[in-house]
Order: C-alpha cells, then structure tokens, then sequence
C-alpha cells in the first residue's frame, strides 16, 4: 500500500493498523495459516468464508474529508462499520485519538459512540416512528439530555440543513433528499469528532445529489469535522475528498489527494477507473446543468414579467407554462420594446425564436457544437419537453478544455510507455 | 408383513400419564396457586362486567369502537350489536364469556409478547420454541382440556387455562416477526449513535414492531374467543355451555340464538382490535 500524501494538519485522528474482516466460521483461524496470501476466491472456494476487508492499514488526519471509493463488493462499507465496531474486525487495530477501540468494552463503546462518532446511512436509516425533531435529538436523547435542551439543539441544525417548518412530519413525508438533510441533521446535533458517512448521497436523484455534495462542503468548511467519506463515485470521490482511499477486493490499493489519483494512478485499476471519469466521456447534460435563478410562466404578463427580470438583475429568463413544459426564451429588451410599441399583448409574442435546446441525456461532448453558436443558456429538457435545468456555454467550454488537456496528457503517456 | 408389526411399540401415552401423575403428587401446590390466581383476576372481571348497568357497556363500546374506527357508524353498528345480544337474552352469559376472554387474552398478551421479544433476539430460543408452538396450533384443540381438567378440575379456571395455551401462539410469532422485521439498517443507526441494547429494543424495535403486535392480539383475542366455546366442556359458563346443552337437547332455536351471540361479540372484538393495530401506520406515503 502507497501512502504518498501527507496532509498539511499532520494530526492523526484515525488510525487503521492491519484490520481484518473475515465473514464464516472460524475465520480467526483462517489468519495463522498459508491462506493468508491466497486470493479471494481461493480462499472461499477452500473454507467457504468471504474476506471482506483485507490487513487494511491507513489514517486520517483531524479536520480531514478522507474518501473511501470502490466499487460495491470492495468492503468499503464493511470497513466503516468495523470503525464504530457496528461490525466486529476479526484481527487488526483502530485507534481513535490514539486508543485500541477493539479493546473496549461494551460501556467505553457506547460512550465513544454517544460523544466522539456519528454516522450517516446510504438509505438514511431515519427512525420512521418518529418525528424528524425526535430523529435529530436521538443522539442527545440516548446521552440522557433533557427534553428542552436536545429539541433546542435539535431546532437549530434543522435550521442550518435547511428543514425549519419539517420538525413535526415523519421522515417517511420528507423526500429522499430533505431525508438525508434529516441524516445530516442528526449526525451533526450531537457535535461530533468524527463523522462517517457510508455511502451518504448514492440513493439520491444526480442533481440533488450535487447539490447535497456542495451543501455538505459548505457544512464542512464552516464545522471543520473529520469525516469519513464511503462512495463508489469516484466524481464524488474527488469532488469533496481532501484524500482518497481506493479499495480494491478489501485492500486498499492507493491513497492520495484528487490531484494524485489523477495524475499518478498508482496501478491499471484506478487507472481505468480515472480514465471512465473523463469528464466529457461520461458528463451527462443534467449533470452539468443548473438551476436558473428565476422562471417566467405564462400566466405571469408581459409586464409582470419585465419587473422580474428588472429585480433579478438579468438579460434574459426561460418562459415555461404550467405543466412546466418550455415555451422559450424571453429577454428583456424584447420585453421593453414590445411594451412601448404595443402596450397590452400575449407574453408569447416576446418569445426569442430558433432557441437551442438539448435532452438531459445528452453527453456533454455532444453539447460542444451547440455551445459554439448559442447566444443563450442552453435549456435541459426531458422527453416531454419539461425544463429541466439550463447549461451556461461557458460550462461546456470549460469542460472542453479539460478534456484537451486531459487527451494530450493521455497521448505523452502513450508515448511514453511505447518509447 | 400385513399388519404393522406390534414390538415396534412405543407407550408415548402411557409415558405422558405417568409424567402427569408425577406432576400432580409433587406440584399440586403449585398448580392450585395458580388456579387461585387465575380464579381471582377471573372473578373481579367477571363480577365487574356484571355490575356494570348495561347501558354503560353499550355506551363504552361504542364510544370506543367509534375512536377506533374513525367513523361514527361504526361505533352506532358495534353498541347496536350488543343491544342485539341483550334483547336475544344472553347478556349474563355474554358478559361471563367476555371475562374469561379478557383474562385468557391479558395472561396470554403478559406471557407471550415478552416471548416473541426474547424469540427475536436469541436463536436459540427461537429454534426451540417455533416447533413448538407449531405443536401448540396444530394440535385439535379438545385435547387442552384433558391437562386442564387434571390441573385444575371443572370449572372457569381449566378453561381459561386451555384457552391460554391455545391462543397464545399468533402473538408471540407476530411479535417475533414485527422485531425481526425492522430494517437492519435503522437498527444499526440507532446503535451508531451509541443506544443500549435495550435502547435499541425500547425506542426502535418493539415500537416499529407495534403494527405486526397489534394484528397479533386481534388473532389471539379472536382464538381465545373461540376456544372458550369449547371450553365450556369443561364446566365454563358463558354462551360455549349454551351452544352444548341446546346441542344435548337438540334444541334448533336455542342453540342458533347463543351462536349468533357468539357471531356478534366476535364481530365486535375484531373490528375494535383490528381498527387499533391499522392505526400504527407511520409516514404519509
């Protein structure tokens, strides 16, 4: 195993010494003889039990967004919960702050759980028997913190994952998105150390998933936790990792920071993976598009809408009806005009004619010939014609250009090793 | 080679005879205590049900059934049910079978949701009871009495005995499926956050479970219901002797009156069990 990054807050927070999961019986015994070495496949062939974590050794520093990336089957969520002992390593060490959690007893482990670690759940693992308030203030609750002290905390982290008015609804009301905000919530009230999060935002649509991403690094910045972050989405992986871990059938097969993984995959592996990540090869339209500030709908008037687009400060916005389907684009010159020269008129009539317009499955490469002769945003549309989102031109520029980038690179290394 | 050769014998009835006889000389203490305990709890209900002015009955289940069942038809259909019963003249006997019913359902509810817990936890425990409590379903259920009677002798308290054993099954498997049931996942986030062992049991698993719960007391209510026809055999009063004596006499009338009686309390039973277990439902979607 590479470690080849170190990071700039040299603080150890946890440390991961040789740690072993093997699930089957007698798996213990399994450690001490030849089949050690032996592959996975041999070794479940031989004594039918499946390694799942294999002599794992790394550390993550405080304040650090440590990211471990495989793909399912790796044992990357197994390897998480052996850190909170949710699953019992079957040899190798875990200090947290510097102490053998294996080595604790059930009581020291519940206080380690109850005042260091909180843990977020890919399928979010909300209590459904309860109100989202009563989710947030478990961790308190099972602390033994009054009443009034854990739903006031609890008040206020709703508050910041943005849920103020849900604190009465079960979670099983709350969309998927708004109920891993409820998971967030509840691992923040307790004011961990260190938070894990497995898999947190994979059950979650593409474009709430990016926008969770950027609220966690936002969250982040502002917390400073140490978190550690289990994905199969190497985008994400390098979208808000500090450090990745690449894990392979239980071993972990590099570390390092986004830019290393990069630029030095460390074996064919996480190159192929690093390659199958090139932006523009596999960037959708939805991925890359955003929300616009406003919407205009039709039912809104012509001076109704001049008055928006006058407040929000914009040249132009798109006109949907109310299904939500796209009607065009209107801008606000346009709008003027017709209003001194007509005066009462259909908001229809302002609508920009031949407007480029491209489906969310469209792959950002495809995208580039538009980009080159649109005047405007680039709305993303569904099949039926809904708005989705809009893409700005300078979004595909700028992807192009990495992809340049990235191809000239890809052609020396080709060089290279044919040289 | 006709005829099932008779060495090949094995006196398993002569071997639980003797395993009875034993248990009657050296435990009968015991088994007095109990039947004094289950003769005691059953006499205030009953004198309780009969003291109270049947206007108040009506009035009370039907408040209760209406709470339940969220319309008020329901509530006017069920107390309508129990005037019924009365004007068909079986309002004493009603109000006995009732009893023996609350106490075989309170004494099997005590004993068997603390089992189904203990079955869901340890699979030990569960290995050993599930084929027993097949046993305890499969059997015809006349065959209760006989240990009952030996017990206890004639009377309520063999009966509500045989009704106990007979009716507690569905509860403990129902409670064993509900705490199975509950999503691994939401366990392991409450053991995540540091719960106890019986944090994990009090505040997740058994409140989740308390849908699979419920619909396990409306089946034990309803088993109880109709074992203690049966056990009117054995010397308990209450509509079940009704039925048996217009049966002995062959008396067509009598015998479908108590059974409609019987028809109409189980009705009343399972809508205001089965209304409260449906309630339990989380989430809006």
């Amino acid at each position: 195993m590479q470690n080849n990054a170190v990071s700039a807050n040299g603080e150890t927070c946890i440390e991961v010494k040789g740690l072993w999961k093997i699930f089957g019986y007698n798996a213990g015994e399994l450690l001490d003889g030849e089949l050690q070495s032996a592959s996975k496949e041999t070794i479940l062939e031989k004594t039918s039990c499946v390694v799942a974590v294999r002599g794992i050794s790394f550390e993550v520093h405080r304040g650090e967004l440590f990211v471990i990336m495989g793909l399912s089957g790796s044992g990357k969520s197994t390897l998480i919960r052996c850190i909170l002992r949710l699953i019992e390593p079957t040899a190798g060490e875990v200090l947290i702050n510097g102490e053998d959690i294996c080595s604790y007893n059930a009581k020291k482990l519940i206080e380690l759980r109850r005042y260091t670690t909180s843990m977020m759940f890919q399928h979010f693992g909300l209590f459904p028997h309860r109100s989202v308030i009563e989710n947030v203030a478990y961790g308190l609750k099972v602390r033994g913190v009054a009443k009034e002290e854990r739903y006031q905390k609890a008040r206020e982290v709703i508050a910041k994952v943005g849920l103020k008015g849900w604190e009465s609804y079960p979670p099983g009301a709350l969309s998927g998105g708004m109920q891993q905000r409820v998971g967030i919530a509840r691992a923040l009230a307790t004011d961990p150390e260190i938070l894990l999060m497995d898999e947190p935002f994979s059950g979650l649509d593409p474009l709430i998933r990016r926008q969770m991403q950027d609220e966690l690094l936002e969250i982040q910045a502002e917390v400073q936790k140490t978190i550690l972050f289990v994905t199969h989405d190497l985008h994400e992986a390098l979208k808000v990792g500090n450090r990745i871990a690449i894990m392979r059938d239980g071993e972990i097969i590099q570390v390092g920071t986004p830019e290393e993984v990069i630029t030095a995959p460390s074996d064919g592996y996480v190159r192929q993976f690093v390659r199958d990540a090139s932006p523009s090869e596999v960037l959708t339209a939805s991925s890359i598009m955003e929300q616009p500030h406003i919407l205009l709908y039709e039912w809104q008037g012509p001076r109704a809408a001049l008055d928006i687009l006058g407040s929000a400060d914009l040249d132009n916005a798109f006109l949907v009806n109310r299904r939500g389907k796209l009607l065009g684009l209107v801008r606000i010159s346009c709008l003027a005009e017709l209003i001194q020269r007509k005066g009462s008129f259909s908001i229809l009539e302002a609508l920009e004619p031949d407007l480029l317009t491209c489906t969310a499955d469209m792959l950002v490469e495809d995208l580039f010939p538009l980009a080159a002769s649109a005047r405007y945003p680039i709305p993303v549309l569904d099949d039926a014609g809904k708005f989705l989102g809009e893409i700005h031109t300078s979004t595909i520029l700028i992807s192009m250009i990495q992809e340049r980038e990235e191809a000239a690179e890809k052609e020396k290394e080709k060089v290279e090793s044919d040289g | 080679m006709v005829e099932f050769p008779a060495f090949i014998h094995i006196p398993l009835a002569e071997w639980i005879d003797a395993a009875m006889a034993w248990l009657l000389t050296n435990f009968a203490g015991f088994f007095d205590a109990i039947g004094d305990g289950i003769l005691f709890a059953l006499l205030r209900i009953e004198r309780f049900l009969l003291w109270l002015p049947w206007v108040v009955v009506v009035v009370v289940v039907g408040i209760i059934a209406w709470r339940a069942m969220r319309v008020w038809w329901g509530g006017l259909l069920m107390a309508g049910f129990l005037v019924l019963i009365g004007s068909l003249g079986y309002w004493d006997l009603s109000m006995m079978t009732l009893a023996i019913i609350i106490a075989a359902v309170i004494i099997s509810l005590a004993l068997g949701i603390p089992t189904g817990i203990v079955m869901a936890r340890n699979k030990t425990v569960e290995s050993v009871l599930r084929p027993v409590l097949d046993a305890m379903q499969t059997m015809p259920s006349f065959v209760y009495l006989i240990p009952a009677l030996m017990f206890f002798g004639l009377g309520k308290v063999p009966a509500v005995f045989a009704t106990i054993i007979y009716a507690m099954p569905p509860v403990i498997r129902l409670t064993d499926v509900g705490i199975r049931q509950v999503s691994h996942e939401v366990i392991e986030a409450a053991q995540a956050f540091g719960s106890s062992a019986r944090q994990v049991l009090f505040e997740v698993q058994i409140p989740l479970a308390i849908p699979s719960i419920m619909v396990g007391v409306n089946q034990t209510t309803m088993m109880a219901l109709a074992m203690v026809v049966i056990a009117s055999m054995i010397g308990a009063r209450g509509l079940g002797l009704e039925v048996l004596l217009s049966i002995n006499r062959i008396e067509v009338g009598r015998g479908f009156a108590a059974g409609l009686c019987i028809v109409l309390l189980a009705i009343i039973i399972d809508r205001i069990t089965h209304a409260l277990g449906s309630r339990q439902e989380y989430g809006l979607t």
